[in-house]
């Protein structure tokens, strides 16, 4: 079977640095891709590419084998669910609202929306009755989990995350890690994950890719990176980070 | 003080270009002469802002009413130049003016013109003169009796030798081409401490010495009130106003016969006996019906309660005020959502909403009046303060949504929502709070400004208002004010609550 997403030669250049170099990659479809690197290696930008909020300069990015373009965009943005740093709730409407948005949108039969969201209460251990409240009502954590329930509401073939878990702290983050991992293993949902943490990337990934200035570096396992890595910068990324990743 | 350059000859310059003839507008001036008369359209007639063009208006309208003519008077409606405009844009039928002003300030020359003469020039702009009323109302410099016995002042060449004197001037003498500028020409007059005031107030600024010259009607009923003394024109610089009315040639002929039964009889002791009698009693109805015989009611119009008439003033305010601001909000928060694209559109619909919010209120009126569709009229209102009410909606409504965090906007696309909906179910929504404020401070403003309507004929509280300072009438001013301003504080109430069913409940936590 072939890849789920598939970029090919893509770049994008800001007006003032470029921010993704010539990048080739494919995001194979059931497994946790993680994307890492230090802060402005484009990691963020390959993930903006995907979900359509910013458009490549050169080269094609294709979903599920059709290419991507502003005709069809928002029909494959539907097919992808994303959650941002910040989770990106919409304060005016209610927990249950937001994660609901989508389907009402789309015209989902009352039935099956709410067995959908029983189920997903039940996959992120959020209350029932928080969907009531309103994001500025909720804990950090919770409207993770509520922002994670609206990108899986409509069941996407890809689950995008940048940087999910960054906000929260640590114990939050700790216990949201372990059961991120398990819903996806349960789903055997595709995801791309975007983290600047090795600790976190070698928890979730299947396969890393490590980014640095617009490139992409390296990629493969943990293990491979630690054993082979392709250049000096590899080298160092894995060793500044592995007091943690080993402890 | 500037001398500005005065344009000479404006009229001849205006009668040259219409001189072709022009099949379109000979079509549509009979046509709308047809429609007109079929309809039985009342006459309406029109008065300037002060005592005596309110009571020559009565009069004609009266005298209409008494042929069975129907007729309306829309009173106190500006300066010349409005009732000039609304006169040839057939806002208004006829109203009373001098024989000086319509040869200075209408077309513009400085030649001394017989009545005749002016006659001709007129009827080119398809409107007629009757014969003078029968007084002559110049302009005349008037000051303290006390201080001019005291001075020895008896004409105005007397005024050269006292330069401390300080003088304060209606706007419109200031501007005139026989008002102040070629006055101090003529006379070599020294005072440099000139100021402009309304005519109302300059008598009130006159008695308690604030100012002590002004400019003055020669048959102003104050005269005789405030015990003033008109100084000599003794180089005779001011021309003749011999009061006539000015009417549309289109008019039907009975309407012009009923206005013409008027020449010839009023003389200045009559009129400045209707005009102080206009002050004393504050109805110039009543000063008008003084005039005909026996002083009879005229039927048009019964005396208003006070409460009929705040509510007719009250309900006209809402209509101007409502009206524009919806107008404003269906305009505005469209152009506000352009707006916040940024852009040059951006840049230019935000700056287009300033520039008309710098331009005071009076000025946008006054420019308003020429154009065709507006002249002197409620939509001329209603256009003001909808221009006035843009600003604030547009801008709230452009920094509202702008102001919405980049990561809640992209997340909106990133869920695949169509922009429509976009706007709508979400970014609307966000800056709610920032749009209703705008639309807030709108209304609040345009309960105010609409005060302002009055002075072209539009009605609301600011009837009131003006002809309390034309009068100096406190009471007759703070009719118009106190509701005006409950008006503004229920309006702000209202939208304070309106925000609590607007604004999701979400934002407000």
């Amino acid at each position: 079977m072939s890849a789920l997403v598939q970029l090919v030669d893509v770049s994008k250049r800001y007006a003032d640095a470029s921010a993704l170099h010539s990048t080739n990659l494919a995001i194979e479809r059931g497994k946790a891709t993680v994307l890492i690197g230090p802060s402005g290696c484009g990691k963020s930008t390959l993930l903006r590419l995907i979900i359509g909020l910013i458009t490549p300069d050169s080269g094609t990015i294709a979903f599920d084998e059709s290419q991507i373009t502003p005709a069809n965009i928002d029909t494959l943005r539907r097919r992808i669910g994303y959650v941002i740093q910040e989770g990106g709730l919409f304060p005016h409407l209610t927990a249950r609202a937001n994660i609901l948005l989508m389907a009402r949108y789309l015209g989902k039969s009352d039935e099956e929306m709410r067995t959908h969201l029983l189920e997903l209460c039940e996959l992120t251990r959020l209350s029932n009755n928080l969907l009531s409240r309103y994001p500025i009502e909720l804990s950090g954590g919770q409207r993770q989990r509520v922002s994670l329930m609206r990108a899986l509401m409509l069941s996407p073939e890809l689950l995008l995350l940048d940087e999910p878990l960054g906000a929260l702290d640590p114990l939050v983050r700790a216990s949201l890690q372990k059961e991120l991992k398990e819903i996806f293993a349960r789903l055997r949902q595709t995801t791309l994950f975007v983290t600047h943490d090795l600790a976190e990337a070698a928890y979730f990934g299947d396969e890393i890719v490590l980014m640095n200035e617009g490139h992409i570096v390296q990629q493969g396992s943990l293990f491979e990176l630690r054993e082979k890595p392709a250049n000096d910068f590899v080298r160092e990324f894995i060793n500044s980070q592995r007091a943690l990743v080993l402890t | 003080m500037k001398l500005l350059p005065r344009p000479r000859l404006v009229g001849r310059d205006r009668r040259a270009r219409r001189g072709e003839p022009n099949g379109f507008s000979l079509t549509f001036l009979i046509l709308f002469a047809a429609v007109f008369s079929a309809n039985a359209q009342p006459v309406i007639v029109g008065s300037k802002k002060f005592t005596e063009s309110y009571v020559l208006g009565e009069i004609a309208k009266r005298t209409l009413n008494d042929s069975s003519i129907p007729a309306e008077h829309r009173q106190g409606m500006g300066g010349t130049i409005i009732l000039w405009q609304a006169l040839r844009g057939r806002q208004i039928d006829a109203y009373p003016e001098y024989t000086g002003t319509i040869a200075q300030e209408i077309l513009k020359t400085d030649r001394k013109l017989s009545l005749n003469e002016i006659r001709d020039v007129l009827a080119e702009f398809d409107v007629g003169a009757t014969e003078p009323l029968g007084f002559n109302n110049t302009y005349a410099i008037v000051m303290r009796r006390s201080e001019a016995e005291q001075l020895g002042l008896h004409t105005i060449s007397d005024l050269r030798n006292h330069p401390e004197l300080k003088i304060g001037l209606t706007h419109e003498f200031l501007d005139r081409q026989d008002g102040w500028q070629p006055l101090r020409t003529r006379y070599a007059l020294p005072q440099e401490n000139v100021i402009g005031i309304d005519h109302a107030l300059g008598y009130a600024a006159l008695k308690n010495g604030s100012i002590d010259v002004k400019d003055a009607y020669s048959t102003d009923a104050k005269i005789a009130e405030y015990d003033l003394v008109t100084l000599e024109d003794d180089l005779q610089f001011f021309p003749r106003y011999e009061a006539v009315f000015l009417y549309r040639l289109l008019l039907p002929a009975p309407t012009i016969t009923a206005l013409r039964k008027l020449e010839g009889t009023l003389n200045e002791t009559r009129m400045i006996r209707l005009n102080a009698e206009a002050e004393r009693t504050k109805n110039y109805t009543h000063a008008a019906n003084s005039f005909f015989e026996g002083g009879r009611a005229s039927t048009m119009t019964a005396g208003e309660t006070f409460l009929h008439k705040l509510k007719r003033w009250t309900l006209r305010h809402l209509e101007l005020a409502g009206a524009s601001l919806l107008l404003s909000v269906l305009v505005g928060v469209p152009l506000g959502i352009f707006a916040s694209r940024g852009g040059t559109l951006g840049q230019v619909i935000l700056g287009f909403a300033s520039v008309v919010q710098t331009i005071p209120s009076l000025a946008l009126l006054a420019l308003l009046v020429p154009l065709p569709f507006f002249g002197i009229s409620v939509r001329t209102a209603i256009a003001a303060l909808f221009l006035y009410g843009l600003l604030p909606i547009v801008r709230n409504t452009a920094s509202g949504l702008q102001d919405i965090p980049r990561a809640l906007r992209e997340s909106a696309i990133a869920l695949g929502l169509r922009p429509i909906a976009r706007l709508w179910q979400i970014y609307l929504p966000m800056a709610s709070r920032s749009i209703l404020a705008g639309i807030k401070t709108s209304a609040v403003i345009n309960i105010g400004t609409a005060t302002l309507a009055a002075l072209i004929g539009a009605g609301g509280l600011g009837e009131p208002i003006l002809s309390g300072l034309n009068l100096n009438d406190h009471v007759t001013i703070l009719e118009g004010a106190i509701p005006a301003a409950l008006l503004a504080l229920l309006v702000q109430w209202l939208f304070d609550l309106l925000d609590r069913v607007l604004i999701p409940k979400g934002l407000r936590l």
